[in-house]
């Protein structure tokens, strides 16, 4: 699903964010990316969305290869990843309907297969009774699930989290990762970037640790 | 639930793009909901749309009264150069059968069309009527209007009929050849100039229309970033993203045309009143009227297109900057 091949990204101004990082997430495989703040996590999945390009080596996502990759690509790239963010980054002037409803419009869906899918993904992270409501009248952990909901309503075939329970308390940051392994169960890919080691080591799934840009360590495919 | 997550199983063989619309009933219905969709967020800041679209519409209203007026002047004219007539004012001491002679012998020459005698008693009697000076008129002891003879050139050019009229200014009945048609062709200047005027004036203000949408246009992606960075991030693109700004542009300009029209028939309603008043002085049926269908469809045509160019030159600049980090 995921394929690096010496993958560098070197940003200008000359610090080094990755240097020749190399690993495959195999498809409905579920994995966690860790490391110290600024080791390169984000740069990681930012490769992966084509936020930013590699400086040198291959990214492979989804069969595709992304260093040959044109602009009017990239759309169709992203639709078939789901991202979920530290920050939500839900839209406040929007209900949760027509936040989770977004991936679905930008596709041309049909009005009525969008409200019959955006549904479904509200039941499934259990907010179905707050389509109408504002993301700012929500607590926290309400808005992240929506923003799960708003990364799987259109069932993209892999799922990227970059910090998705910094902001959350142990209890609910658990809740979330739960939903995480619902999706994978169903054949999701899952890559999840966090540094709450604890409740990474509590769940057995492979783990890729990142310090200063080179992959250290990779548990290798467990769970 | 259990239901829900099965099918975002099935999203592993890749059955996420079945269902998705491509007909072109789809598309169609897709344009036409942002359009719907950019009015009703137009309509939720009423204020500060009314106060572009006004100002769109003062900028459109301006050169398309102008050119109205030119083009009335311009009508009044051409009713005017129709009626270019050679007008021979008699001696006094020609009698009305030397006149009816010479009459004759003019209708029989090539370069004139008609010609027609007004005696001094039927001369007198028009005056009486079309006047109101009746009463004075019965005070005088004799006529004193001289016989005329309207002549009509067969030829249009001036040229030819400034020669026509030389020549029959040297016949000895004649006291005085007049032709009125210096003035049609100074007015017919005037206008032109004016015209080109009204142009130069057109295009600076629809530059201006320009600079105003694109500003606005620009203004909203700005207050949109978040929006379009995270559209761009779920797989939007730049044509989706450009739609609505476009479609707002397209609504701009419709209202800026409808306001411009408001303003445009408002005065011309204003300026009926005195204008029949002068144009009966003057014993003319000449009326202003309101903007023609045509010039309706012209305006809101100018307007859309003005309106769109400039969405387009805001999103050309600006969407392309916004860029998820």
């Amino acid at each position: 699903m995921i394929l690096f091949d010496k993958v560098s990204k070197r940003y200008p101004g000359g610090q080094e964010a990755l240097s020749a990082v190399s690993f495959e997430l195999e498809a409905g495989e579920m994995a966690f990316l860790t490391g110290h703040s600024g080791a390169g996590k984000s740069s990681l999945l930012k490769l992966v969305t084509l936020i930013e390009r590699a400086s040198g080596g291959q990214v492979v996502v989804n069969g595709q290869n992304l260093t040959r990759m044109g602009r009017r690509e990239i759309p169709r790239l992203r639709r078939d990843i789901g991202i979920i963010f530290q920050d939500y980054r839900l839209l406040h002037d929007r209900t949760v309907f027509d936040n989770v409803a977004l991936p679905l419009i930008v596709t041309g869906l049909q009005r009525r297969d969008v409200e019959r899918r955006v549904r479904a993904a509200l039941d499934m992270v259990g907010l179905l009774n707050k389509e109408k409501r504002y993301p700012v009248t929500l607590s926290g952990g309400e808005q992240q699930r929506v923003g799960i909901a708003r990364a799987v309503v259109h069932k993209p075939p892999l799922l990227l989290a970059d910090e998705p329970t910094g902001n959350l308390d142990p209890e609910l940051s658990r809740e979330i990762m739960d939903l995480f392994r619902l999706f994978n169960q169903v054949g999701v890919s899952v890559l999840i970037a966090s540094h709450d080691l604890e409740l990474i080591a509590s769940l057995p799934y492979r783990v890729l640790t990142l310090e200063r840009g080179r992959l250290i360590h990779d548990s290798g495919a467990a769970g | 639930m259990g239901d829900a997550v099965k099918s975002s199983g099935r999203s592993k063989g890749g059955a996420s793009r079945k269902g998705r619309h491509r007909g072109v009933k789809g598309y169609l219905e897709r344009h036409f909901q942002v359009l719907i969709h950019s009015l009703g967020r137009l309509s939720r800041n009423p204020f500060s749309t009314l106060m572009t679209i006004a100002v769109i519409g003062i900028a459109l209203a301006l050169p398309t009264g102008l050119y109205l007026l030119v083009d009335h002047v311009r009508d009044l004219g051409g009713q005017w150069r129709e009626t270019t007539r050679i007008s021979l004012f008699l001696k006094q001491e020609i009698g009305d059968e030397r006149a009816r002679r010479l009459v004759e012998g003019l209708i029989e020459k090539e370069e004139i069309e008609e010609a027609a005698y007004i005696s001094p008693e039927q001369a007198l009697d028009e005056f009486r009527e079309f006047s109101g000076f009746g009463n004075v008129l019965d005070a005088l002891e004799s006529n004193p209007l001289p016989g005329v003879i309207l002549v009509q050139p067969a030829a249009l050019q001036p040229e030819a009929i400034q020669a026509l009229l030389d020549r029959l200014r040297k016949l000895p009945e004649v006291e005085i050849a007049q032709l009125d048609m210096e003035w049609v062709r100074r007015l017919y200047t005037l206008l032109d100039i004016l015209q080109r005027g009204i142009l130069t004036v057109a295009a600076l203000l629809a530059l201006a229309v320009l600079l105003i949408v694109g500003n606005t246009i620009r203004l909203d992606i700005e207050s949109r970033r978040e929006e379009i960075v995270i559209t761009k991030l779920i797989g939007g693109t730049d044509g989706f993203i450009r739609r609505p700004f476009l479609y707002t542009g397209f609504w701009y300009g419709v209202g800026g045309a409808f306001i411009a029209l408001l303003l445009v028939n408002l005065s011309l309603i204003l300026l009926q009143g005195p204008v029949e008043r002068l144009a009966g002085l003057y014993g003319s049926e000449f009326r202003l009227g309101l903007t023609s269908l045509e010039m309706v469809l012209v305006l809101l045509g100018i307007g859309v297109a003005l309106g769109l160019l400039g969405a387009l030159l805001a999103v050309g600049r600006h969407l392309r900057a916004i860029e998820p980090e």
